[in-house]
């Protein structure tokens, strides 16, 4: 009986193993392959075996029984990736401390939401799942793979994806509005919690390598300090397992961080949204620091007020690795055009746009040896295009995740209800553009008054 | 001699060193007569023509065609096989009304007061706002500015993206804006019960019906004593117009169910100009808007769609949509709290992507609004007779990375610059860059 049991669980394990990395194969045929890596392969069929890249070329034969697309007058893209986003998450701040790395929003993921869809709809495929911006050290964040579909909320996260964590530095976590009298107030509070975060940190490796060290002497009988689950995300940091995303506006305190992480040793550093980082692109090329932008919001804060939507131009020509994010359920929809956007502002090329969208995010994620071109060996995910993505004309029409087909245009249906409510009397009808303002305050907006209907002009 | 000449020589280069300095802080729109040659003109009203010539003179356009004469002394500038297209109207935005989101001192939007359609957007328009030289330099020359907020927010006004003083700006239309009363959630921080949302709905229409009921009274006081003698209702006093159906009721209105109940409350009242506005639920409702008559201002078309289980690009698809049901319909950007008026013609090119005709996206954003703010005979076509409110760039001006090189506003030459322009030029390579010496 225990056996049976025993092999139930089993069986259970596995299936849910599976879940976790449903992988397909098929051919895509016959279709114009933005490499990404390596310039565009005309009439180039791709082929995936078990949910990776396995062949890039003409004429090649799909295995019996897999799945082909006939790509004939399509444009064939690597998935889109978005370095901030907040889809399929449940709640997106913590904001209860001023430093709150404990906490991880791969444990808040809802494979049920419906912007994971339609981020798919807009040839999106990966996205950072980002904690919010409520806090200068806010929660750890999970890279998801848009498996839309499953049920499973652990089936979405990306597998081998390095950890991230959020930082935050300006606006909102100092919140001009905020009544309490929570440190930090200014920019120079900012500065001192994450400093002053560091260091403890550093204290308590120091206590655990001690402790680690005397344990290993003959009789020492000395009891082991505290753990903190706080602390070990820190330490983790310093340790350089983590790469750290920062939410920031201005160029004094991007300029603030770039040494802060210089004196703790962190290198890999990730400034997120960074409308000011054009002022400060030597600084930040020089460090090896990354960013990831808006094509074009500003105005909506104080903070934004002196952007420029030649941010990604400027960043991309002094060196630095740059990506556009949407920070939106509804950008995520259409990065292709958000980044032709630096076509109009700043000429960037083809391939230096795309790249903004494909292989620099995954950089900014650590994922650029899984995804982000197409060559053989990497992940089986794909956007294709009917016009070229980067035109206004650029519709997707398929999005491909590990080899398997997760949203196909001709296939979508009208009405998406899994489980319509026939009691539902009042209808929940959102009219927000979504672009008057940046997404990371979501789930706090009682605790800082943002809820206030009359708060949107 | 020598010495004297070199003299003379360093007076000069000073002058001119002046000269080009001062230019280079702050150029200037110039007005003149300019003959744009070589170009392929998207008239919009009567077609493309190739290799034609545009002449502006006094403000206006005074020639069209490819047998044009060039006045003498015309600044001729040859468009080297480039388009030209009529300054887009945008019909929904805060542009002079909105510096900085956020920010309660940096913004007029919203006046105190449900029913205050006597704040009128024309008096709070600032004529240096940032965004003006940000989006005029995108070929958006035309704007409706608008209060918002409560449910009679106040007077909206046309306003061209150029001049010193509001009245320089004004574009010759007005409209009262009204945000019908909603019956849904508005989202998820929306934490109302069912029975308060009913109210409120309920409550907001009650308030539409008395003043609506009370301008009929006025209007009649007002007729019977020929102006004399009635006592000062200002939000009365505003409305008369649109009693009088000299200026339009601009209705906001978005969900299906309120859509349905404007349509009931515009037959009932019998409001004689009205324009609906966003309709982003419009396609569910599409062949009653087109039988009733009502023209719509739709957008933003770059959404996403109001309920969870709709198509992922009904609001893209909206506009096409409506226009196949008999709705006449023009396009607005309305990226009000990020400043984006700028974006309007990529909400038009995702209509076409989504299936809206290309040339009807193109009216969208040209001659339809120009018909529906009453000045399609000053603007919205590039036609002799109008005024000059023209771009020219060089390609498909819905594609993204278009760019777009003149400008022209009611005549004036506007300077291709704003501060994000100002900025890409300090910045791109910034001196000093990693060290200072």
């Amino acid at each position: 009986m225990k056996k049976i049991f025993l092999l139930l669980a089993a069986v259970c394990f596995l299936s849910q193993g599976m879940a976790q990395t449903e992988k397909g194969s098929m051919l895509i045929k016959n279709g114009t392959v933005l490499t990404i890596s390596h310039g565009i392969l005309e009439a180039t069929d791709v082929l995936v075996k078990d949910g990776k890249i396995s062949q890039i070329g003409k004429g090649l034969v799909a295995p019996a029984g897999s799945k082909v697309i006939d790509a004939t007058g399509l444009y064939v893209m690597p998935g889109i990736i978005d370095a901030h986003s907040h889809i399929g998450l449940d709640a997106i701040n913590e904001g209860t401390n001023a430093i709150t790395p404990e906490v991880n929003t791969g444990d808040a993921l809802n494979p049920f939401q419906m912007g994971i869809y339609r981020a798919l709809a807009g040839g999106c495929t990966i996205s950072h799942a980002l904690h919010g911006s409520a806090n200068s050290i806010g929660g750890q964040s999970q890279t998801i793979k848009h498996r839309f579909g499953t049920f499973d909320p652990d089936a979405l996260k990306m597998e081998g994806a390095p950890r991230t964590i959020k930082f935050a530095l300006g606006e909102n976590p100092t919140n001009g509005g905020r009544s309490d009298d929570l440190q930090p107030q200014t920019r120079m509070g900012v500065e001192f919690v994450i400093r002053q975060a560091f260091s403890e940190a550093k204290q308590y490796m120091d206590k655990w390598d001690t402790y680690n060290k005397n344990k290993l002497i003959k009789g020492f009988r000395g009891a082991p300090p505290a753990y903190s689950l706080r602390y070990e995300t820190l330490a983790d940091l310093l340790k350089g397992k983590i790469i750290l995303h920062c939410h920031s506006y201005r160029a004094d305190e991007i300029n603030m961080l770039l040494k802060v992480c210089k004196d703790f040793g962190i290198k890999r550093l990730v400034f997120q949204h960074t409308n000011e980082g054009f002022k400060v692109a030597p600084e930040l090329a020089a460090q090896g620091a990354m960013a990831s932008v808006f094509a074009d919001w500003w105005q909506y804060k104080l903070e934004v007020y002196y952007s420029t939507s030649y941010n990604a131009a400027i960043l991309v020509r002094n060196g630095v690795v740059t990506s556009i994010n949407s920070d939106s359920p509804d950008l995520i929809r259409h990065l292709y055009h958000e980044a032709g956007k630096t076509q109009k502002y700043g000429q960037l090329t083809d391939d230096e746009a795309l790249s903004l969208i494909t292989i620099n995010p995954a950089k900014q994620l650590g994922i650029e040896n899984r995804v982000g071109t197409i060559d053989v060996g990497k992940d089986g995910d794909f956007a294709i295009f009917k016009n070229h993505p980067l035109s206004i004309y650029g519709v997707p029409q398929y999005a491909i995740v590990d080899g398997i087909v997760r949203f196909d245009r001709d296939k979508d249906p009208a009405d998406m209800r899994l489980l319509p409510d026939p009691k539902e009397s009042i209808e929940v009808t959102l009219f927000e553009s979504g672009h008057d303002h940046d997404a990371c305050m979501q789930s706090v907006e009682s605790l800082f008054g943002l809820d206030r209907v009359e708060n949107k002009n | 001699m020598r010495k004297i000449q070199s003299i003379y020589g360093i007076i000069v280069a000073v002058v001119c060193f002046i000269v080009i300095q001062v230019e280079a802080q702050s150029p200037k729109a110039k007005y003149g007569t300019f003959a744009l040659t070589n170009a392929t003109i998207e008239t919009v009203t009567k077609g493309t023509i190739i290799n034609g010539t545009v002449v502006i003179s006094n403000g206006k356009i005074v020639a069209v065609g490819t047998t044009v004469t060039i006045p003498q002394g015309a600044e001729v500038i040859n468009c080297n096989g480039q388009r030209i297209y009529p300054g887009m109207i945008d019909g929904g935005t805060r542009v002079g009304l909105l510096e900085i989101g956020q920010i309660p001192q940096a913004t007029d939007v919203r006046e105190k007061g449900d029913i205050i359609p006597q704040m009128k957007a024309l008096t709070a328009v600032n004529p240096n706002a940032t965004v003006i030289p940000v989006t005029r330099i995108s070929g958006v020359t035309t704007v409706l500015t608008a209060p918002g907020g409560s449910l009679m927010p106040g007077t909206a006004a046309l306003i061209n993206l150029h001049g010193y003083t509001p009245d320089q700006m004004y574009a010759g239309f007005e409209g009262v804006v009204v945000n019908f009363p909603n019956t849904g959630r508005r989202g998820f921080f929306d934490r109302r019960t069912d029975e308060d949302i009913k109210k409120a709905s309920e409550k907001s229409l009650k308030q539409l019906n008395d003043v609506w009921e009370k301008t009929i009274q006025y209007f009649k006081l007002d007729s019977a004593t020929k102006g004399k003698g009635v006592a000062y209702y200002p939000e009365l006093q505003a409305l008369l117009p649109v009693l009088r159906g000299e200026i339009p009721l601009m209705i906001e209105v978005n969900a299906q169910k309120d859509i349905q109940a404007a349509l009931k409350w515009v037959k009932e009242k019998r409001v004689k100009k009205v324009i609906f506005t966003g309709v982003s639920e419009g396609w569910r409702e599409a062949e009653n808007i087109a039988k009733a008559n009502i023209p719509v201002i739709a957008g933003p078309v770059i959404a996403i769609p109001n309920r969870d289980y709709d198509r992922y690009d009904a609001i893209y698809a909206n506009p096409g949509w409506m226009k196949k049901a008999g709705v006449k319909v023009a396009i607005r950007s309305s990226e009000d709290g990020n400043g984006n008026y700028r974006n309007l013609p990529y909400h038009a090119g995702f209509a076409v992507a989504y299936g809206m005709n290309k040339e009807d996206a193109l009216k969208a954003v040209t001659i339809v609004p120009a018909e529906l703010f009453g000045v399609s005979d000053r603007m919205g076509s590039i036609e002799v007779g109008k005024s000059a409110n023209l771009f020219v760039c060089d390609g498909d001006i819905f594609e993204t990375k278009t760019q777009v090189s003149n400008v022209f506003i009611e005549g004036w030459q506007i300077p291709m610059q704003s501060r994000q322009t100002l900025l890409y030029d300090e910045f791109l390579k910034r001196e000093p860059g990693l060290t200072k010496n």
